[in-house]
């Protein structure tokens, strides 16, 4: 399936030296929702900024939906819609008219009845007539959405859309993103909450200095790099792991009053079997027993870690 | 899509709008300001001065007052125009939209000169009410009425994507134009100064513009009409070289 985002050999380096972009290369598939994962001064929004327009690459190019971003601009960003991460609105213009104003801005005729519909969905119809001054944090993130959505893109850009959002916004937030998938938009998100991109992405891809250390589905990401530990409470602490249970990866709690097993979850044998009967056979007793499974929180924290 | 004349549109009636937000400050206060020189220097005193060229003070000032009025609004209009969304942050969805630079010229520039050239009309007839003038050659002086608006609008535009704080903005409009316009010419014939001063007078590019309305008013002028159409043309081209370069190089727009 040919890719609806293609970001080939993309490079930046501002003019105070800094490289912000090493080499990205990345494609976006239709109709996904991808997450662009990295802490802060990663390098997302300079790479959203790229392929939306607003900043210029020093070398490599990008295609949306077949469009080179540069050369064919006016034919790539009809098709972008973007969010940025800055709460930044007109203060005087009405919510009305600030979207209507970007629907005209990339070039569609007006359409009243296609502008109802986004801002009932976002539920800013009953504040049509507002300024913009006047709306709360929360309601200025949806206004911002909805003029990214008002020409009708079918690639959506949301640079840290749950940024500074309340809890119930956020999965308000979740859920829009979810429905809009679901009309065929393709959606790419910029965000350090790890558990949002748990949450939401088809595919993620870790950004850390610059350079795209991984791009996965998020299930084989969590299958790879994924580890599975076995955490038993003993009934009496351990002052060390007895000889008998030697040749497994296990580790003893401070207090010894914790055994940790540490397995690979995707393996043939887990081990576990063997390794309880190991322990009845030492005589060690345990009171209760859990298993834990890694988040997308520690592999990112992981990889990262890695490469510093 | 070839030209969105939507996308333009839309900057032009965005710009318009917040010209009939703030008609107090953009409109009706240069009207008044400009009213009270007509009030002073021509019902008042004009016939306490004598004419010159063969024109009543009163009528002579005229011209002046509106390129006054039209330099430091087209100016402020349109710097201020496209320096607020760089100030507040919206300008991404400018640049992030289908739109070339000449809509987004034809959007803030158009806007600005079309309210200066509004203004100027406004001026213009207020101006009747007071001091009584004929107009000449009228279609010289519309000429020279768009041209300048739009020249003034595009070096507004210029200096509204070099500011970097509201400080600077104001800067040349009040420390360049409004000089030269004093000096330009627009209270007396530069003819009546030392032959020093009118020759430093010539490098004064206001004195072309000034001269030129004058004359479309008067048929008197102090240099030749097609001297001062030759310099608001060149005036035209230098601001166009301007923008054309910030475009080209995206210079504090993208980085």
């Amino acid at each position: 399936m040919q890719s609806i985002i293609d970001v080939r050999q993309v490079t930046k380096t501002y003019a105070s030296g800094f490289s912000a972009l090493k080499g990205i290369d990345l494609q976006i598939r239709r109709g996904e929702i991808f997450a662009l994962l990295g802490p802060n001064g990663a390098g997302k929004t300079t790479l959203i900024s790229i392929i939306c327009g607003i900043v210029n690459p020093s070398s490599g190019n990008v295609l949306a939906d077949g469009h080179d971003v540069v050369r064919d601009f006016r034919a790539a960003r009809e098709r972008i819609g973007l969010v940025p991460q800055e709460l930044t609105t007109d203060a005087f213009e009405t919510v009305w008219d600030t979207v209507s104003f970007s629907r005209a801005l990339f070039g569609k005729r007006p359409n009243s009845a296609y502008i109802e519909k986004v801002l009932r969905d976002l539920s800013l119809w009953n504040k049509k007539d507002s300024k913009l001054m006047t709306l709360s944090g929360g309601m200025k993130r949806r206004v911002m959405i909805a003029k990214a959505l008002s020409h009708e893109p079918p690639i959506l850009f949301l640079d840290e859309p749950t940024a500074g959002v309340d809890v119930e916004l956020r999965r308000d937030m979740w859920a829009m993103v979810r429905a809009l998938r679901d009309t065929g938009v393709t959606i790419i998100l910029t965000t350090h909450y790890i558990d949002e991109a748990e949450e939401m992405a088809d595919r993620i891809g870790v950004i850390n200095k610059g350079e795209l250390i991984l791009v996965e589905g998020k299930a084989e990401l969590m299958e790879k790099l994924g580890r599975k530990q076995l955490i038993l409470q003993l009934q009496a602490p351990l002052q060390a792991i007895p000889a008998a249970l030697a040749g497994y990866p296990l580790a003893l709690s401070d207090d010894g009053q914790q055994l940790v097993y540490t397995f690979d979850a995707q393996g043939e044998n887990t081990g576990i079997d063997t390794l309880l009967r190991r322990l009845g056979e030492a005589g060690i007793d345990f009171k209760d027993l859990q298993t834990r499974q890694s988040s997308l929180e520690d592999i990112f924290v992981s990889l990262v870690e890695d490469r510093a | 899509m070839k030209f969105n004349w939507h996308g333009m549109g839309a900057i032009y009636r965005f710009e318009m709008a917040r010209t009939r937000r703030t008609l107090l400050q953009s409109i009706v206060s240069p009207v008044i300001s400009t009213t009270l020189y007509f009030v002073v220097f021509g019902a008042a005193m004009g016939s306490h001065m004598g004419g010159i060229d063969g024109v009543s003070y009163g009528a002579y000032i005229v011209p002046g007052l509106i390129m006054l009025s039209l330099l430091t609004q087209s100016i402020s209009n349109a710097s201020f125009g496209i320096y607020f969304p760089k100030f507040t942050g919206t300008i991404y969805e400018i640049l992030s939209a289908p739109v070339s630079y000449l809509e987004i010229l034809g959007g803030y520039v158009g806007a600005a000169a079309s309210k200066s050239v509004l203004l100027g009309v406004i001026i213009l007839v207020t101006a009747r009410l007071f001091v009584d003038f004929d107009v000449a050659h009228p279609i010289w002086m519309v000429a020279f009425l768009i041209l300048t608006s739009v020249t003034f609008s595009l070096f507004g535009f210029i200096i509204g994507i070099w500011a970097d704080g509201f400080e600077k903005l104001q800067l040349v409009p009040l420390l360049i134009v409004t000089p030269l316009t004093f000096l330009g010419g627009s209270f007396y014939s530069i003819h009546i100064l030392p032959p020093l001063w009118q020759k430093i007078s010539l490098f004064n590019p206001v004195v072309y513009l000034i001269s030129g309305f004058r004359w479309s008013f008067y048929g008197v002028s102090d240099v030749s009409v097609e001297i001062s159409m030759g310099m608001t043309l060149l005036f035209l081209a230098a601001c166009m070289a301007g923008v054309w370069w910030i475009f080209r190089t995206g210079y504090r727009l993208k980085a």
